[in-house]
């Protein structure tokens, strides 16, 4: 595979992120000359982040394509060449530069299929790095899983480790739907081990379909992104505790996998959402929102006490909440006469003054 | 049909054309809504002028003599040797900083190199009160309007001292009292609101225009378009600054826009545009100045493009003459698109710094002895900032929540008492040391 062989030598099976995205477009670029990749920078210099090294030397001017600076530009040139049949990656350097395209994504984009009455088919992806980054302050930071993930007629990835960036941006390419691919550039640099299958070039993750990286019986916590490796360092730090975490990767923004999730709750009774994005009509609202409508009857009365949603500080406030909550669990059966303060949002909740939820 | 059109009806063509047609009843004009234009019955499409463009006004040739003696200002001692100063000040600057970053003690930078001429001639044919837009590489803007390099550092460092709470990126300034509005990372978005503002200011009556820079690249966002479009039409007080350095990042202009730059895209506005040469401080310096004044009194938009600033230079790493010119940004090495060649040609050939100085020399008004003292002077100035910056802490935690709103609401008040908790259980996991306590 020219476009990998730039890469610095690893321990036998280790990848980067940044070399799995490479490597899946690669593939996808080989296997189907539809699929092209545009944006600022993407060619002859590498990509701003260096995610697509090599392509434009292996594949030349047609397929890999420098824009002028115009993201509604470009956007735009890229929905037309996918309504006309063409397969084009269209990179945003950031997701927050996004925002100046953003009526091509979702009126164009997103809605055309519907509006056309299935005549018109958008088979896009947009991708690029989204949320926090290191100290480029709130221009460059903002995660959009909660943006994006609203809206129908787009479908939403967010990767955290090697193996979901390749999987997912090979099964975004071969979608016939607009796909959003919420990258991180923390990530890129972050080596993964690769499990054999992911070597295939057919190596598909299904889009809608979460993955649970580490089991356990205490907690759920759900994630997706750079925060599942946050989980996953709280969880081993939990479970010296005695507190085992079930930490779920959510990889699919939309269409969600309540599924997993709910099978995991139902199993737990306990559950912490994490994510990048901000908490008020977030990702992890959403997950809430949907527990307390969906299974949450099933379960304990005192249920919403232990539902908390946080915006990721670090591992050591993520441990924090997951103990109290597990505390709390524990401590009502013997406490449970005690009158403590009543929450606002959830009246009858005297879980803990954190006000989070 | 023009037949039918009443004698005496007389259409009057946009502003800016000071002509006054009027039809007899047997004239066939045709009536082309907001311009004016005559018929022709040969098909030819208009050719764009890539080949002899929109010539290059300067006033200094490349040792510092004027060349049109009716174009020179006539600058007194002091503002021109403000400007060298402000100039070369801005370049030392720049070389201990991106250092800083290569070194990791900022997190980002972008360098002004080149481009010195372009910022310090501007500023110093405005009003102090004149409000500015920048994208990112203006600081020698601010430095002309004597902003303390402790401040320029703070915001470097974002500690305490920072007027902007360490919430910004590097580089990106903002300083209410000189009239400086604060750097917006997204590309062009300041060119409609600088539009605004200028018209804010038409509405009062202020004898105030607004100067807007941004790069070529820029250029090419929706933004820029719009932003034109909205000055002709609302006739705003403002003056257009494009920064052509060659380069956005890698993308050279070639691949930017296929017109002849960005001045010839003001006649399609309906804009007076004209381009200077960016390495003629005098040239920008005059351009500015009448810009001002006609943008003020007549209240119409100016479009100004400087070019050819030195484009980013693949040797910065090496040791630096004074001559030294940059990559995009820290993030950046420009090795992989720009040629040696290139490069040399611009280094040996011109430099805003050294054509100034050629003029002061050839003025009488400075010499070696006061070159390597201002020198010494100016890098000591400098270093003393630089140590002081590195030592202050970083802004309080608390400073995350303020801000938000003109108010702080509930919500963010509980949030901020929750953090204040939570590092007192789990303070030792955080660097607080760094921060104010």
């Amino acid at each position: 595979m020219a476009a990998v062989s730039g890469l610095v030598r690893r321990p036998l099976g280790e990848v980067t992120v940044r070399d799995a995205i490479n490597q899946g477009m690669d593939e996808e670029l080989e296997r189907d000359e539809k699929v092209f990749l545009l944006g600022e920078e993407v060619a002859q210099y590498d990509g701003a982040y260096k995610v697509s090294r090599g392509l434009w030397k292996k594949y030349g001017d047609k397929r890999i394509i420098d824009t002028p600076i115009s993201e509604m530009g470009f956007a735009g040139i890229a929905v037309g060449a996918a309504m006309a049949g063409l397969r084009p990656i269209c990179e945003f350097m950031t997701f927050n530069f996004s925002m100046q395209a953003i009526d091509q994504v979702i009126n164009s984009a997103a809605k055309t299929y519907y509006m056309s009455g299935g005549l018109q088919s958008v088979p896009i992806v947009f991708r690029g790095p989204n949320g926090a980054s290191a100290g480029v302050a709130a221009q460059h930071s903002q995660c959009f899983a909660a943006w994006y993930g609203h809206c129908p007629g787009l479908k939403v990835v967010s990767p955290w480790n090697s193996e979901d960036a390749k999987g997912l941006i090979k099964s975004a390419i071969r979608d016939n739907n607009p796909v959003v691919v919420l990258e991180n550039e923390l990530m890129y640099g972050v080596p993964f081990e690769f499990p054999p299958e992911a070597q295939s070039k057919d190596f598909l993750i299904p889009i809608g379909k979460a993955k649970i990286e580490r089991q356990g019986t205490h907690i759920t916590v759900v994630s997706h992104s750079r925060p599942v490796g946050h989980c996953l360092e709280a969880a081993a730090v939990l479970s010296k505790e005695g507190v085992e975490c079930e930490v779920i990767n959510m990889r699919t923004i939309r269409p969600m996998d309540m599924e997993t999730i709910e099978a995991s709750v139902m199993k737990t009774n306990h559950l912490v959402t994490v994510e990048g994005g901000w908490p008020q009509f977030g990702v992890g609202a959403e997950i809430c929102a949907r527990i307390m409508e969906g299974i949450s009857k099933k379960l304990v009365l005192e249920y919403s006490q232990a539902v908390v949603n946080i915006m990721y500080l670090n591992t050591y406030s993520i441990k924090r909440l997951k103990a109290r909550s597990v505390w709390h669990f524990s401590s009502r059966k013997y406490f449970k006469s005690k009158s403590r303060k009543s929450c606002v949002q959830f009246p009858g909740c005297s879980c803990c003054s954190c006000h989070w939820c | 049909m023009a037949v039918a059109i009443a004698a005496g009806r007389v259409w009057r063509p946009n502003r800016g054309l000071s002509q006054q047609q009027q039809f007899s009843s047997l004239d066939d004009k045709p009536q082309f809504p907001g311009a004016s234009a005559e018929f022709i019955d040969k098909l030819e499409f208009i050719q764009p002028n890539v080949i002899s463009g929109i010539p290059i006004y300067r006033v200094m040739d490349r040792q510092g003599q004027i060349i049109n003696p009716s174009e020179d200002p006539h600058l007194p001692k002091e503002k021109v040797l403000k400007l060298y100063k402000s100039m070369t000040l801005l370049n030392t600057m720049d070389r201990i900083l991106y250092e800083s970053q290569r070194q990791g003690r900022i997190s980002f930078y972008m360098t002004n190199y080149g481009e010195e001429g372009t910022h310090v001639g501007s500023a110093a044919a405005l009003d102090n009160t004149d409000l500015v837009f920048g994208q990112y590489r203006e600081a020698g803007v601010l430095m002309y309007r004597d902003y303390p390099l402790e401040l320029f550092m703070a915001q470097c460092y974002g500690n305490i001292s920072d007027l902007g709470k360490g919430r910004q990126m590097p580089v990106h300034y903002g300083c209410k009292e000189r009239h400086f509005v604060t750097i917006s990372s997204p590309l062009a978005t300041q060119i409609p609101q600088a539009v605004g503002a200028a018209y804010a200011a038409k509405r009062a009556n202020a004898n105030r225009v607004v100067i807007c820079y941004f790069g070529e690249g820029a250029a090419s966002e929706g933004d820029a378009h719009a932003g034109f479009n909205f000055a002709a039409t609302l006739e705003c007080p403002i003056i257009f600054f494009c920064r052509n350095n060659g380069y956005a990042i890698s993308t050279p202009t070639s691949e930017q826009y296929r017109g002849d730059g960005i001045a010839a895209r003001g006649p399609g506005y309906g804009i007076m545009s004209i381009r200077v040469d960016g390495n003629d401080v005098f040239a920008v310096y005059n351009a500015t100045k009448e810009a001002r004044r006609r943008a003020v009194a007549e209240n119409q938009p100016f479009l100004i493009e400087s070019t050819p600033n030195l484009p980013p230079d693949p040797h910065s790493r090496e040791p630096h003459t004074d001559l030294g010119i940059g990559h995009h940004s820290t993030s950046d090495d420009s090795s992989a698109y720009r040629s040696v060649d290139e490069v040399n040609y611009w280094d040996k050939q011109d430099h805003p710094i050294s054509r100034l100085r050629h003029y002061l020399l050839s003025q009488g008004w400075w010499d070696e002895e006061q070159e390597k003292a201002w020198r010494k002077q100016s890098r000591k100035k400098v270093m003393e900032a630089f140590e002081q910056a590195e030592r202050k802490p970083k802004p309080n935690p608390n400073l995350l929540f303020s801000d938000v709103y003109q108010e702080m609401p509930a919500q963010l008040r509980k949030q901020q008492e929750s953090l204040a908790r939570h590092l007192q259980t789990y303070g030792e996991h955080y660097p607080l040391e760094h921060f104010d306590k």
